[in-house]
């Protein structure tokens, strides 16, 4: 099978530069030297490469949207992983730091960056000492710094923990966090690649992403091109969490089947029960039910069946649950999450929740079932932020699977509410 | 008074250069976190300090503050245990394991030990979603629990 990225994931001591360096890291810089920085992103653009932060925006087109003639730019990584269910790039950076520098580097030099930022979520502070580690390492070797490899390109890169708080991972309200401010998203536009960072042209893009563009390099935009699906081009890394009997991050190419990973890679489901239902992009994403589980895991296939690809968090429920109980513990989530500046998300999360509590604590009415349905309409797509929608696709996809569980459970607990 | 360590004062320097000229406010974020870490909360005091040095209100400093819940407003214990209650983790059994370790530690969940020692709190989502249950004890990721490791992991800590 394809790898790009985790092929020597577990090999020892990856995380050195050392053990990079034997692993033909750092390659990718003369090849980019040698060429023009806008021939990197053409290059970029020609692979196919989408974004793995959970929107899936084609990442050379972004990159050649920034302001021109406008400097400084800025780089900003996006290392905030706090969508539930997804623990990919933590892996990523926990086991091979050097991969993201490279990365990022690649990025800064076709963009004409020269000041990187790796944001990482307040938890991550184990990672960010590692992370700080490479860099170190990497300037000490001359990767960074000043006229990098006798290219005549600077870059400095620097590490930035933010401090707990879903939002932050949105990359108007990182914008915000970074610049020392509440993490509250901002208006766009002005989209970063005109208007981010100190106002000025940035780009936004995730871990994983961004370890991708080292081999687009090496290997040249048509070998990554030719893996994958028509509108999915490489790789993805897959967390694959819930009842399955080998929960992990998977490597899998673009196209490769729901079944095939929860089966095959993933060993099946404990205790070998029957799949109910699974989330394929993490919490925002719409659930879906078992029968369409023979879904191709790539943007466009998913897509088509109602749901998201997402941050690629697959998450697995078997047949012992009633979606009730997943609904309020993520409407919970949202609830806490909702970072308050615009009306229908700071209210709508609060009623989604206190609705599902009453009926998973049994004073629920049918009629507040529909009431859900009424808050989830009221919220689509008037939210000042992507969140607001996050919070509506695990309640009403909960609704419109499996309404019997809500039925059952409300009837269960109005006969006998001692249960 | 609060007063940065000489530790944090060398971490200080480091961080100011990491920003632009005139952007010093972006060391908001890593000047709390030196203090939440320092005094395992940030008060007053503390917050007028660093608004001092990064030429920032004490209004606007506490505003940013309590916008992140890493920073907290009363000591925590010597080991904040933050445990995982998000979907996958909750697939897989953490409330349980929540409430063992609150009996364990005789405390409530959101409380803290008498002698100071711990502090627990339900966590959302950490990342380590495959490894869940799940736990953070300070920096330090604890996956795939079960009660006897709990135990064990609690024993281990003095
Ligand atoms: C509420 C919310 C949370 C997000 N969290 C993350 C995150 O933790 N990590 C991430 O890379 N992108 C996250 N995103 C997506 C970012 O806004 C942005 O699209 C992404 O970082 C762009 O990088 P990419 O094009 O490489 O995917 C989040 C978006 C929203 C709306
Ligand atoms: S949708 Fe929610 S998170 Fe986004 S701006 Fe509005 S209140 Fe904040
Ligand atoms: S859901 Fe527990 S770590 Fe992600």
């Amino acid at each position: 099978m394809t790898q790009i990225l985790f092929h020597n994931i577990n090999k020892k001591n990856l995380h050195t530069l050392e053990v990079y360096e034997q692993e033909g890291g750092y390659q990718g810089l003369k090849k980019a030297f040698a060429r023009e920085p806008d021939e990197i992103v053409e290059m970029v653009k020609a692979s196919g490469l989408r974004g793995r932060g959970g929107a899936g925006f084609p990442t050379g087109l972004k990159w050649s949207f920034l302001a021109k003639d406008v400097f400084p730019r800025y780089l900003c990584c996006n290392a905030d992983e706090s969508e539930p269910g997804t623990c990919k790039d933590r892996e990523l950076l926990l086991k091979n730091p050097h991969l993201l520098i490279e990365g990022m580097i690649l990025c800064s030099y076709a963009c004409k960056i020269e000041t990187g930022y790796i944001y990482l979520r307040g938890e991550f502070y184990d990672l960010c000492e590692i992370m700080e580690g490479a860099i170190e390492e990497a300037y000490a070797k001359g990767y960074l710094g000043k006229n990098i490899l006798g290219s005549g390109f600077n870059l400095d890169i620097h590490t930035h923990l933010g401090a707990g708080a879903y939002i932050c991972g949105e990359e108007s309200a990182l914008l915000n966090s970074l610049e020392g401010g509440r993490g509250e998203p901002r208006m766009k536009p002005p989209f970063p690649a005109v208007q981010g960072l100190y106002e000025k042209p940035t780009v936004i893009n995730n871990v994983e992403t961004l370890c991708v563009v080292p081999y687009i390099v090496n290997n040249g935009a048509e070998k990554h091109a030719a893996i994958g699906t028509e509108k999915s081009k490489g790789t993805k890394l897959v967390s694959v969490s819930g009842h399955v009997k080998k929960p992990g991050n998977y490597e899998v190419v673009m196209g490769t089947t729901v079944r095939e990973i929860i089966y095959d890679l993933a060993g099946g489901i404990r205790d070998d029960n029957e799949l109910k239902a699974y989330i394929p992009g993490g919490s925002s994403v719409p659930m879906v039910p078992a029968d369409q589980v023979d879904t191709p895991y790539d943007y466009e296939s998913l897509q088509a069946i109602g749901t998201m690809l997402g941050s690629g968090a697959l998450i697995v429920i078997d047949h012992t649950v009633n979606v009730v109980e997943t609904s309020l513990r993520l409407a919970s989530f949202y609830m806490h999450e909702s970072c308050g500046k615009c009306t229908p998300c700071r209210e709508g999360t609060r009623w989604m929740w206190q609705l599902l509590n009453q009926i998973q604590t049994g004073q629920g009415e049918a009629a507040h079932v529909d009431k859900l349905v009424d808050i989830c309409d009221n919220m689509s797509f008037k939210c000042f932020c992507p969140l607001g929608d996050a919070a509506v696709a695990p309640v009403i996809s909960s609704i419109q699977k499996f309404r019997a569980d809500y039925d059952e459970l409300i009837e269960k607990l109005t006969a006998n509410p001692a249960v | 008074m609060f007063a940065f360590s000489k530790e944090a004062e060398k971490k200080i320097e480091k961080i100011l250069k990491k920003y632009p000229e005139g952007r010093k406010r972006s060391a908001l974020l890593p000047l709390l976190t030196l203090v939440q870490r320092q005094e395992r909360h940030v008060n007053p005091d503390a917050m007028r300090e660093i608004g001092r040095r990064l030429d920032l209100s004490p209004a606007y400093v506490q505003s940013v503050c309590s916008f992140y819940t890493m920073y907290s407003n009363k000591p925590v214990g010597k080991y904040l245990i933050l445990f995982c209650i998000n979907i996958s983790c909750q697939l897989n059994g953490c409330d349980e394991l929540l409430a063992h370790t609150a009996k364990k530690l005789n405390i409530e969940i959101g409380g803290t030990t008498e002698d100071m020692k711990f502090t627990l709190h339900r966590e959302e989502c950490l990342a380590a979603c495959s490894g869940g249950p799940m736990m953070r004890i300070n920096d330090t990721f604890y996956e795939n629990l079960t009660a006897e490791k709990i135990d064990q992991i609690l024993g281990s800590l003095d």
